[in-house]
């Protein structure tokens, strides 16, 4: 998308980023031991660490990439929020009590709390790092997509300057620092969120979303002549060449010496072509956007509706609707939608963003993304089960969300904050329904990244709005990123070096070799985030659960309800958990896109390896656990079970 | 703070409240691989079942989270203060 500088947003976003720096040298000067430095010395209100959690929860991936999967495939976005709600269900009802009383600063001393078996030690910490990592992921694609429109700079400069201010933050702060951060953004994120959602209920639908007084752009329609399945004439622009793709018939045509392209559709024996948006290489290394440079600014936010039916009557515009009444409305209508197809054209690359009218009737139901209707295939079916079972088992196997129950002085306490969590979380689910559709029907989408879809809806309804939004956002990441390095740090400082490698430090040299496993970390997210570019973020925080499901979840449930359970078994679970996912998800079809490979050679169709990594953990977990238990026999004697048995 | 002589009834709570959530969300991961349609029908409001059942899930989570936490606040002023008296 080609955007110009906002001089509002800066301000705003300068002043925001400031006040998050200012809140973390102030809590630093108050962190100094290592205790303190990992997890706030528990010392923080309940009320303050419910909202934090909310804050942690509610990443990039909750507002950037729920409403962008929105706002692109309608209800298969809204599962996402969903699942991630229910996956609190799991982190309450059956992790926060027994582990809040375990008492420990990491997940791996957590696990190893029973059995201070080296193994464990070993595996844990690394199972800690690579879900941090996937979860890194989505939120530096987040933060390169977000500074786009904001300050005008490319992705990767976003990456950089994120990846910058956090290891700043990380290495000069602790914890006490991000529970702050993460409570100011958290409740500001939903303050927020609740004012987009009253201005997209009061603004209504129209056929014309044009935005700050420039009005919509009118997509052309041009009748085509067809020969042997080829476009021999198109009204008076010239034919110059035709594509197919996947089945679809793409069409270049030219006049005034600009060339566009266009999408062959059928209806009734008649052709017409569609005008489409395009990104082309042209020469010189040069981009075309819809056939010129990017300074024509010719390249178009989109999303539309192309009938809107209210009250069971067709109309042009509505005035302001209810909450029901504008998810019922969508329903009755018609979305115009926007496909990609990627082709090469007369030794060229091409992307075509393709309009794709989609009745509200499908719009609102799943099945866009995760295909179970009819015809639906056994592998997308399976991919569907596959996603809601990661997003409900991930939430609680999250190392960077497990940290913060230590955070809070007692078990009432954490319980208190887990519940306001939910609630906060909850609200802001249901929000972002209201956000996806809103940017879907009021021209705002950019077709390159699904992630802007809130940001730039709110830009649609003023600056200003946008500016504090994108701020927010973009503090939302800092934070989130703060909290995943120092979950990181600690796997790398406390478990591997400590604990693992047995070095002993001071306390002074504890803290110090954190902060340089937070920087490599950092380095190391920035590049992930420059690489990902352009992927839904809620899609990547779906591998992140699926791993934090299969690596962490099945050893912390054997730990806490089988006294069987032996460190061996759980060793091996994590194990099984991290290479299963890793592996569905390495020859998975949206990497073999990602390695430059037709996603349909891909080893496999499923995206989401929940489905099978899960049950792989579970088994080693209880096969290992029953072959390995003349191990447990001294243990047994001495140890009673944490939680109870099921 | 001493022994939580409440902590197996609360586990026990949780487990038991887990597997209720669990069986309300499945329901929904259920109807829409083996009976999709039915996602589609009307319910209320002119809110197809898909909406309905899925933001009623949200709903539901926080009900049963301020239901659980009530009880086993309960559960721990009973059970904690028994042994302090004793």
């Amino acid at each position: 998308m080609i955007y110009g500088v906002s001089y509002i947003a800066i301000f705003f976003f300068v002043i925001f980023v400031g006040l998050v720096l200012g809140l973390s040298f102030y809590f630093a000067r108050k962190t100094s031991s290592a205790s303190s430095y990992y997890a706030a010395g528990g010392q923080i209100h309940w009320a303050v660490n419910g909202i934090a959690f909310a804050g942690d929860y509610l990443s990039a991936a909750s507002f950037l990439g729920i409403c962008g999967m929105i706002a692109t495939y309608g209800f298969d976005g809204f599962l996402y929020s969903i699942g991630f709600l229910a996956g609190w269900i799991v982190a309450l009802f059956l992790i926060a009590e027994p582990l809040k009383r375990l008492g420990k600063y990491t997940f791996t001393d957590a696990l190893n709390s029973k059995f201070n078996s080296r193994a464990i030690t070993l595996t844990a910490a690394i199972s800690t790092l690579i879900v941090s990592i996937f979860y890194l992921i989505p939120q530096m694609v987040g933060a390169g997509d977000l500074v786009t429109p904001l300050l005008g700079f490319p992705h990767w400069v976003g990456v950089v300057l994120v990846g910058i201010v956090v290891i700043f933050i990380v290495a000069s702060a602790g914890m006490t620092s991000t529970t702050y951060v993460q409570f100011l953004k958290g409740g500001l994120l939903l303050f927020l969120s609740t004012i987009l959602t009253i201005y997209i209920l009061k603004n209504g639908f129209t056929l014309d979303p044009g935005q700050n007084g420039q009005p919509y752009h009118t997509f052309l329609t041009i009748p085509a002549t067809v020969a042997d399945s080829n476009v021999v004439s198109a009204g008076d622009w010239k034919v110059i060449s035709q594509q197919q793709v996947k089945g679809k018939d793409f069409v270049k045509l030219e006049k005034a010496g600009v060339q566009r392209w266009f999408h062959l559709s059928e209806k009734d024996g008649k052709y017409s072509l569609r005008e489409a948006l395009s990104i082309a290489d042209g020469e010189n290394g040069v981009k075309l956007y819809n056939g010129e440079p990017k300074e024509k600014a010719k390249f178009f936010q989109v999303g539309h509706m192309s009938k809107i039916i209210i009250d069971g009557k067709e109309v042009n515009k509505t005035g302001p609707v209810g909450p029901f009444q504008f998810l019922s409305t969508i329903e009755k209508s018609d979305v115009v939608r926007f496909g990609e197809a990627k082709f090469t054209d007369e030794g060229k690359k091409v992307i075509v963003y393709y309009q794709n009218p989609t009745s509200g009737k499908d719009f609102m139901l799943p099945g866009l993304k995760y295909k179970i209707g009819k015809g639906a295939s056994i592998w997308s079916r399976l991919d569907f089960i596959s996603l809601m079972l990661a997003l409900f088992l991930g939430t609680a196997a999250l190392p960077h969300i497990l940290i913060r129950y230590y955070t809070v002085k007692s078990q009432r306490d954490a319980r208190k904050s887990t519940i306001l969590a939910i609630a906060a979380i909850g609200t802001f689910y249901v929000l972002t329904m209201f956000m996806g559709l809103g940017a879907a029907v009021n021209g705002v989408l950019d077709v390159e990244s699904s992630n802007m879809a809130a940001p730039l809806l709110a830009k649609a309804f003023g600056v200003v709005l946008f500016s504090v939004i994108s701020a927010v956002a973009f503090a939302t990441i800092l934070g989130t990123v703060a909290g995943l390095i120092i979950a990181s740090s600690g796997a790398i400082a406390h478990d591997l070096m400590h604990n693992y490698f047995q070095l002993q430090l001071s306390d002074e040299k504890k803290v110090q070799a954190g902060k340089i496993a937070a920087f490599a970390v950092g380095i190391f997210a920035i590049a992930l985030g420059i690489a990902f570019k352009g992927m839904n973020v809620s899609f990547l925080v779906g591998w992140a659960f699926s791993i934090a499901a299969s690596a962490n979840l099945p050893a912390i449930l054997f730990l806490l309800f089988w006294k069987k359970t032996t460190a061996k078994g759980i060793a091996w679970s994590i194990v099984t958990g991290i290479v299963s996912s890793l592996a569905i998800i390495l020859t998975s079809p949206t990497m073999w896109d990602k390695y430059g490979l037709d996603p349909a050679n891909a080893l496999h169709k499923l995206d989401n390896p929940a489905i099978i990594s899960f049950p792989l953990a579970i088994i080693a977990v209880y096969l290992i656990s029953l072959l390995s238990q003349k191990n447990n026999l001294i243990l047994k004697t001495n140890t009673e079970p944490i939680g109870a048995d099921i | 703070m001493g022994i939580d002589n409440a902590s197996k009834k609360k586990a026990k709570l949780g487990v038991r409240f887990f597997f209720l959530y669990l069986l309300f969300y499945g329901g929904f991961v259920a109807i829409g691989v083996l009976n999709y349609e039915l996602l589609s029908q009307s319910v209320v409001a002119g809110l197809n079942l898909a909406l309905f059942y899925g933001i009623g899930l949200i709903v539901f989570a926080v009900l049963l989270g301020i239901i659980y936490n009530n009880l086993c606040s309960r559960y721990e002023d009973e059970l904690n203060e028994e042994e302090t008296k004793a």
